[in-house]
């Protein structure tokens, strides 16, 4: 079967334009978090990792654009047009887009959205942003809560490998909005403070927003120097509730196994996990628990929720992004927000951006309705 | 690719009030609102499961149809979820964004929230049939098999998954609803012959 590479990419964060940008930051060990700029009454202050608007719609103009478009279309078609650019690709019918969205275009639900509430349908959003580019192959959506990122990452793979398309542009984002922001609270899972995944003091995640796209594609010639091959994926979900995380960790525990065996590569081999640690009680003990029966408690591990903040479906592929960096630079980066360990099973949680010499790293997610996702990534060898 | 008799895969379609089960009708009420329908539809099928009331409308629909199916075949634990529809989860979306429209009208509720996702349905049918699979939420503007083929094949070629439940649950509103899953338990189905057994019933109603 063919392989499958991740190349050119892009971020928009609260850190700004570009996967430099938000790569310096991280290394640098700059939080992304800020006071949030909006309330409403019902809502307690809050904290948050938001995309800079000016600095958005002056980049977004720069493109020139002769229709209207939602903010986050403004964040895909922007993370889209750097990778799309990079990549030299001709947009046929062997390349495809698909979009990872949890919620899309919900802030247009509000009665006071200038857009029509038509524009909350997925596909209206995908439409939107593929026409831009002039795509001959239709967008393909991919909603699946908190893992849709790095889901996308493995069913573009599946698409070259069935030999469907050639190229796929993975591109992810969600929105900060009053809509997710009284959802979670209305879970009393919002922390006050900037969230701090592992630690003993943990109370609850941060939101964030975030556009990333990646170009994942069959073709060698077209990877550079920070590019990987995607050599493990495997998702399952835990089969036990449908907001709260498995006590036991099967689905992260399944997920990981199969994908590491796929990969095949010992544990010993990984250089570092990048995990999901939203911070909440109950997620990172699951994950402490899955990464224990996966014999992975002494590998380097961060969640990078502490710089970013959770940006829902946009997360696992801004961080296998970061990943991607961590590895080239062969640098560990700090799981920024962690103090004290406060899992139940131990977990080598990175307090200090360090140096080590590395060829593979593991992501995980894991999210609403018991879903779990696994991938594992090794860096390109010199063909030379 | 022919399509042979053995290979039609086992389905279930629903929409205003009938519901389907390998082309003839299982169940039908086309004179009461969903919530009815589907109550129906429980006694029917003789399922035990009171969770199922608390379900959205998105999670009744995918979990009956998911119900009529595992009847006539039941799942192995590793059959995958490939699912897709057109509105998303907008029919809860719009419960939750009614609940934080008014000021003085503030009643977010994490029991409307936590299904505000399309693929908590997934979740929904994984627990009830104890599936530790392959799960994935598409989204597009009507059913295509073509669409997902790809990717189902590729989840049994590479033993993923023994099977894959595959189709479209789509609630936007009290009458525009439906549902078409199958079960695929190799690749020798073509994407083009599931269409049709799709284009068939979706005409017909």
């Amino acid at each position: 079967m063919r392989k499958v590479y991740l190349s050119y990419h892009e971020l928009i964060t609260a850190y700004g334009m570009g996967s430099q940008k938000t790569v310096e930051a991280i290394q640098q060990e700059q939080s992304g978090i800020h006071q949030a700029n909006y309330f409403d009454r019902h809502t307690a202050p809050f904290v948050s990792s938001q995309i800079d608007r000016a600095m958005l719609e002056a980049s977004f103009q720069e493109l020139h654009p002769s229709k209207e478009y939602t903010r986050l279309e403004k964040i895909l078609i922007c993370s889209l047009d750097t990778v799309i650019k990079a990549s030299k690709l001709k947009l046929n019918d062997r390349v495809g887009l698909i979009i990872a969205t949890t919620k899309g275009n919900i802030d247009v639900l509000d009665t006071e959205h200038p857009f029509p509430k038509s524009r909350a349908y997925l596909t209206e959003m995908a439409r939107a942003v593929s026409d831009f580019f002039s795509f001959t192959t239709e967008p393909i959506v991919l909603s699946n809560a908190c893992v849709s990122g790095a889901l996308a990452l493995a069913i573009a793979k599946g698409y070259i490998q069935q030999q469907k398309f050639d190229h796929v542009f993975v591109v992810a984002g969600d929105l900060v909005t009053p809509f997710t922001v009284s959802g979670f609270t209305s879970f009393q899972a919002m922390s006050a403070q900037p969230c701090k995944p592992y630690s003993e003091d943990r109370d609850g995640i941060t939101l964030g927003e975030a556009g990333a796209c990646v170009l994942v594609t069959s073709d060698r010639e077209r990877t550079n120097g920070t590019s990987v091959e995607l050599i493990g994926e495997a998702s399952c979900n835990d089969a036990n509730h449908i907001s709260g995380p498995s006590r036991t960790g099967e689905g992260l525990f399944r997920s990981i196994t199969k994908a590491m065996r796929q990969a095949e590569i010992r544990t010993e081999d990984l250089g570092f996990i990048s995990a999901h640690g939203t911070a909440t009680v109950f997620n990172d003990e699951m994950e402490s628990i899955a990464f224990h029966r996966a014999g992975l408690s002494e590998i380097p591990l961060h969640s990078l929720k502490g710089y970013l903040g959770h940006s829902l479906g946009a997360s696992s592929l801004v961080e296998t992004i970061a990943g991607m960096h961590s590895l080239k630079k062969n640098t560990l980066f700090r799981s920024l927000g962690f103090a004290k360990l406060g899992t139940s099973k131990p977990l080598a949680v990175i307090e200090q951006t360090t140096p080590k010499k590395m060829q593979t790293f593991l992501k995980t997610a894991s999210g609403f309705g018991g879903c779990n996702t696994a991938l594992v990534f090794q860096q390109l060898a010199d063909e030379s | 690719m022919s399509l042979k008799e053995t290979s039609i895969p086992k389905f279930c379609y629903i929409s205003n009030g009938k519901i389907w089960s390998n082309g003839a009708v299982w169940y039908a009420d086309e004179t009461v609102p969903f919530k009815q329908l589907m109550k129906g539809a429980y006694k029917q099928g003789d399922v035990n499961y009171p969770k199922f009331f608390k379900m959205d409308r998105l999670s009744k629909l995918a979990f009956m149809a998911s119900e009529v199916i595992s009847q006539e075949a039941p799942f192995h634990e590793e059959t995958a979820l490939v699912f897709a529809n057109r509105a998303s989860s907008l029919d809860s979306d719009r419960k939750h964004q009614h609940s934080i429209q008014h000021q003085e009208a503030y009643y977010p509720s994490p029991a409307v929230f936590v299904y505000t996702l399309p693929n908590i349905c997934l979740g929904e049918i994984s627990i009830r049939h104890q599936l530790f699979s392959e799960n994935s939420f598409f989204i597009f503007d009507s059913f295509k098999a073509e669409a997902v083929q790809p990717y189902c094949n590729h989840l049994i070629a590479t033993k993923k998954a023994p099977a894959v439940l595959c189709g479209w649950v789509d609630f936007d509103s009290e009458t525009e609803y439906e549902a078409f899953l199958y079960l695929i338990t190799n690749n020798t189905i073509s994407a083009q012959a599931i269409q049709q057994l799709y284009k068939k019933h979706h005409d017909s109603t």
